[in-house]
């Protein structure tokens, strides 16, 4: 899942500096899994708006609601009308969401409440972990189920830096260091023999250097649709 | 040590970049590295101070790349400025700065200037320097960076596997090891993935642990690595016991045994506490001698090609050794 964590609040309060009304809006998809911008912190960090304007005597208005998907059209639709009694949303939901928002409501204002970081999993309570960036071309099977790409500090490909102790990145002492993981499994699994073989350069134009990235599924299309993907 | 001149036997293989540190290597001798930090500045003579202190006691200097990920002047203009006064660069680059199509440009650019030897290094995270803010580049990985370099020296194709004009740069290409790091089992299985990517030489992270690395070093010779490169062995004095605690229990990959610990302590024992420079200087002494010591253990463990002194910002201390350790003068082997 997409794992986001809340902003604080005088961020967002100096974001929605000179706004009178605005709509706190979760998600209740990613985000409201890794409890970041669901239905109850949308109602937290909305409480806390209204608390802080009122002591500091800014009258703001805060509302709250929540759509399933903030990243799908047909979700986001419904709020139009919703909308317009509102100079600005701040949405709760990650930077996709944020952008389908900005998208379809383009007179809006809308602010974002998350920071968004990274794919990845709860590992135990209140931990979450990085597990992928996207890089359009997965490796998994040639390194035991473990991402070099994302979880090793220098996304090294053919085996760890200098800098693994105890299982532990140098980076960051809580962070696993990925080729500790991946020479342990393949160890165990008895893959030893694969990484001896030298990966050669990854070609990067898959992930986010090839561009901003697409898919066009032919067999997805409408009649009518061309094949560019324009509706 | 051998006489100056000597010439490489009849039977030498073709000298793949001509550089002073091949030939002394080629020629079956015990080389000796050390290295040359570039200031945080453009001071040209801070630069010429240290290539005073290093000249004529190495073979070949490395200069290091924005090591620790701290902003100081390029290798390669480093190396630029100690070439004319006769100290042979070993410019390090490290994947960290640079994506291929950089790495590829500078390497031409230094071989263009006759700079002759390179060691690859992933390179240190930028959180540990002075901007942690930076992105980091990790386009490729530095073994991709070696078996890279040498498709440009060897098939004079870049890695895109277009050709280059009149032929590849002749580079003598290094790599780094780090015996001791975790997981252990791995290192020698990558430093033999070095060798098979393309690594002429190999220059170890610090070793104070002779026994750990002559096991290291059994394995490494096990796997048939050590016959197909140069393995220069890591060694640096220490300068005091806090140092030593400070390896020991702080740098990922280095070892000190507690002996080695407690003979820096003892150093300075009898020394009051009050006369500073009375204890630096004694600490100091042991350091080197320790130095001096070590250097002798390693050149008898098989497979160690020579010493690599890393005496960083203490360059004053690398003509004392290598003259304690027997290896002056050093030799003049001729040219390809």
């Amino acid at each position: 899942m997409i794992v986001a964590e809340q902003k604080n609040l005088q961020e967002i309060r100096r974001m929605l500096q000179g706004r009178k009304k605005v709509l706190a809006l979760g998600c209740g998809t990613c985000v409201t899994v890794c409890l970041a911008g669901g239905r109850q912190e949308t109602a937290a960090l909305a409480s806390s708006l209204r608390m802080a304007s009122r002591i500091d005597g800014e009258p703001l208005a805060v509302d709250e609601s929540i759509v399933q998907r903030q990243c799908e059209w047909e979700y986001v639709d419904s709020l139009a009308q919703q909308l317009e009694e509102y100079d600005a949303v701040l949405s709760l939901g990650c930077g996709v969401g944020v952008q389908t928002l900005a998208e379809r409501f383009p007179n809006k204002r809308i602010f974002p409440a998350l920071n968004t970081k990274f794919m990845g999993m709860p590992t135990s309570h209140g931990v979450w972990e990085e597990r992928c960036i996207g890089c359009g071309n997965c490796i998994l099977d040639k390194t035991g189920g473990v991402c070099p790409v994302s979880r090793c500090a220098k996304q090294l490909f053919n085996g760890p830096c200098g800098g693994s102790e105890d299982g532990h990145c140098e980076v960051s002492k809580g962070t696993s260091c990925a080729w500790h993981n991946i020479w342990q499994r393949a160890e165990a699994l008895g893959m030893v023999d694969a990484l001896m073989e030298i990966t050669p350069p990854k070609d990067w134009s898959t992930s986010r250097d090839g561009g901003p990235r697409r898919i066009v599924r032919d067999d997805l299309r409408l009649p009518g649709e061309d094949t560019e993907g324009k509706a | 040590m051998s006489a100056p001149a000597e010439a490489l036997p009849a039977s030498a293989p073709r000298l793949k970049s001509g550089s002073n540190l091949e030939r002394v290597l080629a020629a079956g001798q015990f080389a000796v590295t050390a290295e040359l930090g570039p200031p945080r500045s453009w001071d040209a003579e801070s630069i010429r101070r240290k290539i005073t202190l290093l000249k004529g006691y190495c073979d070949a200097a490395n200069v290091t790349d924005n090591q620790t990920a701290v902003v100081r002047m390029s290798s390669i203009a480093t190396a630029l400025l100690m070439q004319p006064e006769g100290l042979e660069p070993i410019i390090q680059m490290t994947c960290r700065d640079r994506n291929r199509i950089a790495m590829q440009s500078d390497l031409l650019g230094a071989a263009a200037h006759g700079i002759r030897n390179l060691l690859c290094l992933s390179g240190d995270h930028q959180s540990f320097g002075d901007h942690p803010g930076a992105k980091n580049v990790h386009d490729i990985d530095s073994i991709q960076m070696l078996a890279m370099v040498r498709a440009m020296r060897d098939e004079g194709k870049l890695q895109s596997g277009s050709e280059i004009k009149g032929g590849g740069p002749p580079l003598y290409i290094g790599a780094a090891a780090s015996p001791f790091a975790h997981p252990t089992s791995m290192r020698p299985y990558r430093l033999r993935k070095k060798v098979l990517a393309g690594a002429d030489f190999i220059q170890t992270q610090l070793v104070y642990d002779v026994a750990a690395f002559r096991e290291y070093m059994k394995k490494v010779v096990d796997l048939g690595a050590a016959e197909q490169t140069r393995i220069l062995a890591g060694v640096g004095p220490l300068k005091s016991p806090g140092m030593a605690r400070h390896l020991r229990d702080n740098v990922p990959g280095v070892t000190v045994p507690d002996a080695l610990v407690k003979r820096m302590e003892a150093a300075a024992r009898g020394i009051d506490e009050s006369d500073k420079e009375g204890r630096r200087n004694a600490w100091a002494a042991e350091g080197q001698k320790i130095c001096v010591e070590l250097i002798q253990q390693l050149r008898e463990v098989p497979g160690v090609a020579g010493v690599h002194i890393m005496a960083i910002e203490w360059e004053q201390a690398v003509r004392p050794i290598v003259e304690a350790a027997g290896l002056l003068p050093r030799p003049v082997v001729d040219g390809a």
